[in-house]
C-alpha cells in the first residue's frame, strides 16, 4: 500500500524563501533524503527565518531551532537523549545551519562536536556570507566579493576590491578532524546532494555536507539562475564537488574543459565591480589562479 | 519478612546523615534524582560536583550519559536538546561560565525547557576571582529561572528536589544557587535521600507525546515570532514564572511529608519557612535583615544575641515572592537588604531594588541597601551589627560594608 504520509516533501511550499533560493532548495533535497525518521538543529539564519514563522513551519519533521551557533551542541543533547531513549540507531541526528554559523560563530560548538565522534551529520548552506541580515560577509565570503561589511568601494586601497581575505577552507578542518564523511556539493546538483546525504548517513560517527547554495538578492541574480551558477561555481573549480570516506578522496568533479573564473564572475552582481578597473581585473586573474590551483590540488582534470 | 519486603523497606529509609562536601552531597542527589543527560564544563568553584558526578559514571553507579563539553556555551545548548528530546537533564557551573551560558539560559526558558542548574556563585571579572558573591546570578535574573538560593547542605540538597518537581510540572528551568567554597568545599552533616524515596516526591520524568522532539510527532521548537505573537508569548512566560509560587510552596510541603529527614531542619527561632522565605529571629523585631543564602547562616548568629532583631532569608528569589516578603516585613521599623551583589550604576543594590519598589506605598518599613562580601571578602558579626545600627539612620544611599 502507498504510504501517502512518506509521498509528502519534508519541507513544505508556502514557506516564505526568496523565489529561486538555492538554500531552499538545498535543504528541502536533504530534508527529503533524510525522511522523517530524523531530528533536526538548526541555527539561526535564512532557512530557520524563512521555513518558521510562528505559528506556522514548514518542517515535516521534529526541528528545533535554538540560537545561532549552537546547532552543533543542541543535537549533540539530542544524540545523547536518543542514547537513552534506545533510539539513536533508528532515528537520524543532523544539525545544520548557514556558512556564518559553521565557519564563524558556531565554530567552536562543530568541533567540539566532532572530537566526541558522535554520529551525528551537519550540513552547511553556503551562500558566502551572512544573509539573513543583508549579506554581510563571513568566513566563507569569497575573494572579490562585495558584501555590506566588504562593499567594494572607490578608493585605491586593497579595501576597494570588496572582500579581501580568504575563503576559510572548512574541508580541511572538517578532514582534520578525522571525520569519516566529507563532502562538498552545490545547489546546481540536488541529485549529488541526496546521494551525498544518504551516503552521510551510513557512515559511523561525524559527518559533514557543505552545500553552495546561490543567494538570489545576494548575489544579485536572478531566480532562475541558480541551479546554472551551483554548477558553473564546480566547473570553474572554484567549488568543486568532492567526496571523502575515511580521508581519501573518492569522487570529485571531472574538469576536462574549466569554465573560466570570468563567466562565473560576471554572471553576479557581486562580483561586476572587478570588471570595471584594472585593479579589479588583477583580482579576477588572482580568482582564476585559486581555481587553478584548486584544479591542481584535487586533481579535477584527471 | 521475607527478604524483598526487607529490601524495599530499608531503600525507604535515607541513607542516615553522613558528614559530606557540599559538592558531593550535590552530587549524589542529583545521581539519585536519576538525570538522564549531564553536560558540563569545569569552572572553580563548582568543580568538584561535575568531576564528583563523572567519578559516579565511572565507577558504574550511574547510568546517565556524561556529555563532556567544550564550553559552558555548549554544556548549555547539549542539555537544551536533550531536554527538547524528552530527557531529564543537568548542568552546574559558576561566574564566567554562567554568564557565557546567558544566551542560552534565556532561549531554554523562552522554549519551557525543566532544564535544572546549579550554580556556585562566584563573582566576576574585571579583576577576575574565583571567590563567592552573587553578581553571576544577579545577572542573569532576568532570564526566565526559577532561582532558588540554599543556606547550608541540606538545604541545598532539599531545593535540587524541589527544583525538578517544580520545574518539571510547570516547564520552567530551575536554578540552584549554592556559595562558592561556603558550602560547595566545606563538609557538613547531611541527609541524601536514596533513589527510593526521591522516585516518592518526584516521579520519572515522562513528558508528554507532541511537546518533545520525536519523529511519530513532529514538533517545531524555537520558531520565529512576528510582533504579532512575541508579545503574548513572553507574557505568558512570565505569568508562569510569577504562578509558580504556589507549586514551589505546596511542593515544599509535600516534599517536607514525603521525606522530612532530607529538609533542612528547623531551628527554633525559625517562625516562617515555606519554599519561598524564611523568617527567624523574634515575633515583632525593629529590624529585619535581609539575605541570601549561607550568609544567612552568620546572621542567625548575630540575631542570636539581640532582642529585636530578625533575619528574612529570599530562599527563592524568582518567582519574587513579594506578598511573603512584605508580610514579614510590615510590623518592622527597618530593614536591611545585604547584598552580595552590585547593579553597576544603579541606585540600589539588585535584591533592594526588589524589595522597595515592592514595599513603596504599601508598608512603611524603612528600607536600605548594604552590599557586601563581593569576591569572598568576609562578612564579620561586627559588619552584621554596624549594619543593624545603620539601618535607623535616615540616609537612603547604598552603602559598601566590607
Ligand atoms: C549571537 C548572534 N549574533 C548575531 C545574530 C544575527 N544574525 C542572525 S542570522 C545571521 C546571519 C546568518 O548567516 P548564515 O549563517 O550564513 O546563514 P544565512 O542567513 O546566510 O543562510 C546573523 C548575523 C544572532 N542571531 N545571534
Ligand atoms: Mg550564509
Amino acid at each position: 500500500m502507498k504510504n501517502t504520509k512518506n509521498n509528502k516533501s519534508m519541507l513544505a511550499p508556502g514557506h516564505r524563501g526568496c523565489a529561486g533560493c538555492g538554500e531552499l532548495l538545498a535543504a528541502r533535497t536533504v530534508a527529503n533524503a533524510l525522511g522523517p525518521n530524523t531530528i533536526i538543529a538548526n541555527g539561526t539564519g535564512c532557512l530557520e527565518v524563512t521555513t518558521t514563522p510562528y505559528p506556522q513551519s514548514a518542517w515535516r519533521m521534529p526541528w528545533i531551532h535554538s540560537l545561532f551557533e549552537n546547532a552543533a551542541g543542541v543535537a549533540s543533547g539530542i544524540l545523547a537523549a536518543l542514547k537513552q531513549q534506545k533510539k539513536d540507531k533508528e532515528i537520524k541526528v543532523v544539525a545544520q545551519g548557514g556558512d556564518g554559523g559553521t565557519f564563524d560563530i558556531g565554530f567552536g560548538l562543530i568541533s567540539g562536536m566532532w572530537e566526541r565522534g558522535e554520529n551525528i551529520l551537519y550540513v552547511c548552506y553556503d551562500n558566502e556570507a551572512y544573509a539573513n541580515t543583508g549579506m554581510q560577509a563571513s568566513g566563507a565570503t569569497p575573494w572579490g566579493s562585495s558584501t555590506t561589511t566588504t562593499p567594494a568601494g572607490e578608493g585605491q586601497t586593497i579595501d576597494a576590491i570588496g572582500s579581501h581575505q580568504r575563503k576559510k577552507d572548512m574541508i580541511a578542518i572538517a578532514l582534520a578532524h578525522g571525520l569519516n564523511y566529507v563532502a562538498q556539493t552545490t545547489a546546481g546538483f540536488l541529485s549529488d546532494i541526496e546521494a551525498k546525504v544518504k551516503k552521510a548517513v551510513t557512515m559511523e560517527g561525524p559527518a559533514y555536507i557543505q552545500i553552495m547554495t546561490p543567494c538570489i538578492p545576494g548575489w544579485k541574480i536572478s531566480p532562475d539562475q541558480t541551479l546554472a551558477m551551483g554548477r558553473m561555481a564546480a566547473k570553474t573549480g572554484l567549488y568543486p564537488q568532492l567526496e571523502y570516506i575515511n580521508g581519501e578522496l573518492v569522487n570529485k568533479t571531472k574538469i576536462t574543459k574549466p569554465i573560466k573564473v570570468g563567466e562565473y564572475l560576471n554572471a553576479q552582481g557581486r562580483f561586476k565591480h572587478l570588471f570595471k578597473t584594472e585593479q579589479g581585473k588583477e583580482q579576477i586573474k588572482y580568482i582564476q589562479s585559486l581555481a587553478d590551483a584548486n584544479i591542481k590540488k584535487y586533481g579535477l582534470d584527471k | 519478612m521475607n527478604k524483598k519486603s526487607q529490601k524495599s523497606q530499608t531503600s525507604q529509609k535515607s541513607q542516615t546523615s553522613c558528614i559530606l562536601e557540599g559538592s558531593q552531597a550535590i552530587a549524589q542527589t542529583i545521581n539519585n534524582i536519576k538525570p538522564t543527560v549531564i553536560s558540563a564544563y569545569p569552572i572553580t568553584p563548582q568543580t568538584h560536583i561535575v568531576e564528583d558526578l563523572a567519578k559516579l559514571k565511572a565507577d558504574g553507579k550511574a547510568t546517565y550519559e556524561y556529555v563532556r563539553a567544550e564550553s559552558e556555551f555548549a554544556a548549555a545548548s547539549i542539555v537544551t536538546g536533550a531536554s527538547a528530546t524528552g530527557e531529564r537533564v543537568y548542568t552546574a557551573t559558576s561566574s564566567q561560565g554562567l554568564i557565557l551560558m546567558a544566551e542560552v539560559l534565556f532561549n531554554i526558558a523562552g522554549m519551557r525547557l525543566p532544564v535544572v542548574l546549579t550554580c556556585a556563585n562566584r563573582g566576576l571579572s574585571a579583576p577576575i576571582t574565583i571567590w563567592n558573591d552573587h553578581q553571576d546570578a544577579m545577572t542573569i535574573r532576568d532570564a526566565g529561572w526559577i532561582m532558588l538560593f540554599a543556606e547550608n547542605h541540606q538545604e541545598a540538597v532539599e531545593q535540587h528536589l524541589l527544583a525538578y518537581k517544580v520545574a518539571e510540572n510547570l516547564g520552567l528551568p530551575a536554578m540552584v544557587n549554592i556559595d562558592g567554597f561556603v558550602l560547595t568545599h566545606t563538609y557538613e552533616s547531611v541527609n541524601i535521600p536514596t533513589p527510593a524515596q526521591v522516585k516518592k516526591f518526584l516521579p520519572a520524568y515522562k513528558p508528554v507525546k507532541g511537546t518533545y522532539l520525536n519523529p511519530e510527532n513532529p514538533v517545531t521548537f524555537g520558531a520565529f515570532a512576528t510582533p504579532a505573537h512575541y508579545m503574548e508569548i513572553r507574557q505568558e512566560l512570565h505569568n508562569a514564572l510569577v504562578n509558580s509560587q504556589e507549586l514551589i510552596k505546596k511542593e515544599y510541603n509535600n516534599l517536607k511529608k514525603a521525606i522530612p529527614e532530607i529538609i533542612k531542619p528547623t531551628e527554633k527561632a525559625t517562625k516562617i519557612n515555606n519554599g519561598l522565605v524564611e523568617y527567624y529571629g523574634p515575633k515583632n523585631p525593629k529590624t529585619i535583615l535581609i539575605a541570601l543564602g549561607s550568609l544567612v547562616g552568620t546572621i542567625k548568629d548575630v540575631v542570636d544575641s539581640e532582642s529585636d532583631v530578625g533575619v528574612l532569608k529570599i530562599k527563592c528569589l524568582r518567582p519574587f515572592p513579594e506578598k511573603e516578603i512584605l508580610d514579614i516585613l510590615k510590623t518592622a521599623k527597618h530593614a536591611a537588604v545585604m547584598e552580595k551583589a552590585i547593579s553597576l550604576g544603579a541606585t540600589n543594590g539588585p535584591m533592594a531594588m526588589d524589595i522597595k519598589a515592592g514595599a513603596k506605598n504599601k508598608i512603611d518599613t524603612h528600607i536600605k541597601s548594604y552590599v557586601v562580601g563581593l569576591g569572598g571578602r568576609d562578612i564579620t558579626k561586627q559588619m552584621i551589627k554596624k549594619i543593624i545600627k545603620d539601618a535607623e539612620n535616615k540616609n537612603d544611599a547604598i552603602k559598601f560594608i566590607g
